[in-house]
């Protein structure tokens, strides 16, 4: 086990502050295209409650799920971002000849997306609550724990992201923004996983958002949480996300193969 | 010309044993071994594709070798990355620093990877030393390619490396910083004991700057001496013209 190097941490995450500092290009997406969205779901589900019976209301449902999807999304973006400047500035034989381990790196990408992911989730929140009138308190304590499963979904995808592209090159870039895309039908964003065909619905549980979601819908239906079920989920999403090199061994090899040998001769 | 520290009989900056690097069956570099005496500067020739920046960069630990050795001060590459690379830095052309922060950012921002104490501090020295004061605040891909040159030399002093890797280093600036920088490097590989290795395509530079050279050809050393001897023990005139055998006629200097 290699302890981490705080000032080399420190290294990576303030590149990243500094880029947001001197760039709004930067900045303005961290929380335009949530706004954007809660705006959008906003009258989406104003015109559902209009026209469907009366005694359902889709604003916690829908409006609720949207945020925590952009969330994960955020947060894995903010990981993927953070990674592509040094793909974009050509920067790895400069980062890798340092000292820095893998681990400091990966570490470095994530507290860069705490640090982006956060500022995206306050102005949502806000916006959500203050012009829209959503309360998170129907959701209760169980809003921590969603938050806590998704940010380490989102860590451990992001991370995945990055071992794509440094093992098969800068082009691998545009498999990686869709990912939340493609998975969102899988976990149930807007409608309960029961609604899938079977095949899909055993690659829902085998995702730890699915069970967020569900946990979610039937918090804003009255019924209660399954605390050992949201307890799996986030064992499954710290799995990936937290122990690398126990629970995603294929990640850590894509990642120190990938720093090795393909991140210099490809990306440079 | 060498440093009195060489003659001290201290062990080598960077000891090179059997390095190997293939790409399938192609060897890029194929078993080659060398060492740098602390306070020396070696050249590293050879013709374009003969397995220099594969060298340095298994020497920066960015690519693994096939098989072989690297230490550095004494350190092994495979198993002591961390350390070995807090003692070793370099510039290359051909790798500029992040063009989207300032001058001083991507200092403070390397610094910090070098695990430099009082990181500020030394920023400011560096800006001093290689004339980057006016441009502390400008964002460094909008700099002259001189000017980036000397941002990746300062960028190449943070961490007061043992080891110093310098590809082309003098080759976008201008004669008279060129000049100053050659006796620059001598001036502290002499006075810190560091380890020098030096490319260059220029021959006149190298015999200025360089204590031993050592030629490679499709990933061998194939001569290593002193770059003011070496033409004439194989009959040539300059260094330019043993460069040029080097590279057009390899299998003449091997037999001959």
């Amino acid at each position: 086990m290699i302890a981490l190097r705080p000032r080399r941490v420190a290294g990576i995450v303030l590149r990243q502050a500094l880029l947001l500092r001197g760039s709004p290009a930067r900045v303005l997406p961290l929380f335009a295209w949530v706004a954007i969205d809660i705006v959008l779901w906003v009258f989406i589900t104003k015109y559902l409650n209009a026209v469907a019976p009366a005694g359902f209301d889709f604003v916690p449902v829908l409006l609720g799920a949207v945020l925590l999807w952009d969330f994960f999304s955020r947060v894995m973006h903010g990981v993927t971002m953070a990674f592509f400047e040094d793909v974009w500035s050509r920067n790895f034989l400069n980062v890798f000849a340092t000292p820095i381990t893998t681990g400091e790196y990966v570490s470095g990408l994530v507290l860069s997306s705490v640090l982006t992911s956060t500022i995206g989730l306050a102005v949502m929140i806000v916006l959500a609550t203050v012009a829209f009138g959503l309360s998170f308190v129907g959701y209760g304590f169980a809003i921590v724990p969603a938050l806590l499963i998704l940010f380490l979904f989102g860590i451990a995808l992001g991370v995945l992201g990055c071992a794509i592209v440094l093992r098969l090159g800068p082009a691998a870039e545009w498999l990686i923004w869709p990912i939340p895309a493609v998975l969102s039908p899988f976990v149930g964003v807007f409608y309960p996983i029961s609604t899938l065909p079977h095949w899909m619905q055993a690659v829902s549980w085998l995702l730890a958002p699915s069970y967020v979601f569900e946990a979610m819908r039937a918090l804003a239906s009255g019924r209660t949480v399954s605390w050992p079920v949201l307890g799996w989920a986030a064992l499954l999403a710290g799995h990936a996300g937290v122990n690398r090199r126990q629970a995603a061994p294929l990640v850590a090899r894509l990642v120190d193969v990938g720093v090795a040998d393909s991140a210099v001769q490809d990306v440079q | 010309m060498i440093s009195p520290l060489r003659a001290m009989g201290r062990p080598p900056i960077l000891l090179v044993e059997e390095l190997r690097k293939s790409y399938g069956a192609v060897p890029a570099v194929d078993g080659i071994s060398f060492q740098i005496a602390p306070g020396e500067i070696v050249g590293l020739l050879g013709p374009n594709g003969a397995g220099k920046t594969t060298t340095i960069n298994m020497i920066l630990g960015v690519l693994s070798p096939t098989s072989g050795a690297i230490r550095i001060d004494g350190l092994e590459l495979a198993r002591r990355r961390c350390e070995a690379l807090q003692r070793t830095n370099f510039a290359a052309v051909y790798a500029p620093l992040p063009g989207n922060l300032t001058v001083s950012e991507n200092l403070r921002v390397f610094g910090l990877l070098y695990g430099v104490r009082n990181v500020g501090a030394r920023v400011e020295a560096l800006l001093a030393e290689f004339d980057l004061v006016p441009f502390r605040n400008t964002k460094t891909g909008v700099l002259s390619s001189g000017e980036q040159t000397r941002v990746a030399l300062a960028k190449a002093m943070l961490n007061r490396p043992r080891l110093l890797l310098l590809d082309e280093p003098t080759a976008s600036l201008d004669p008279s910083f060129a000049r100053d920088l050659r006796a620059r490097i001598r001036a502290i590989a002499a006075r810190e004991a560091e380890g020098v290795l030096w490319t260059s395509h220029n021959m006149r530079e190298v015999e200025e700057v360089c204590d031993r050279v050592l030629f490679l050809s499709h990933g061998r050393i194939l001569l290593e001496g002193d770059p003011r001897k070496l033409p004439g023990e194989h009959g040539r005139a300059t260094l330019e013209d043993l460069f040029i055998t080097v590279a057009r006629e390899p299998l003449a200097l091997e037999q001959g």
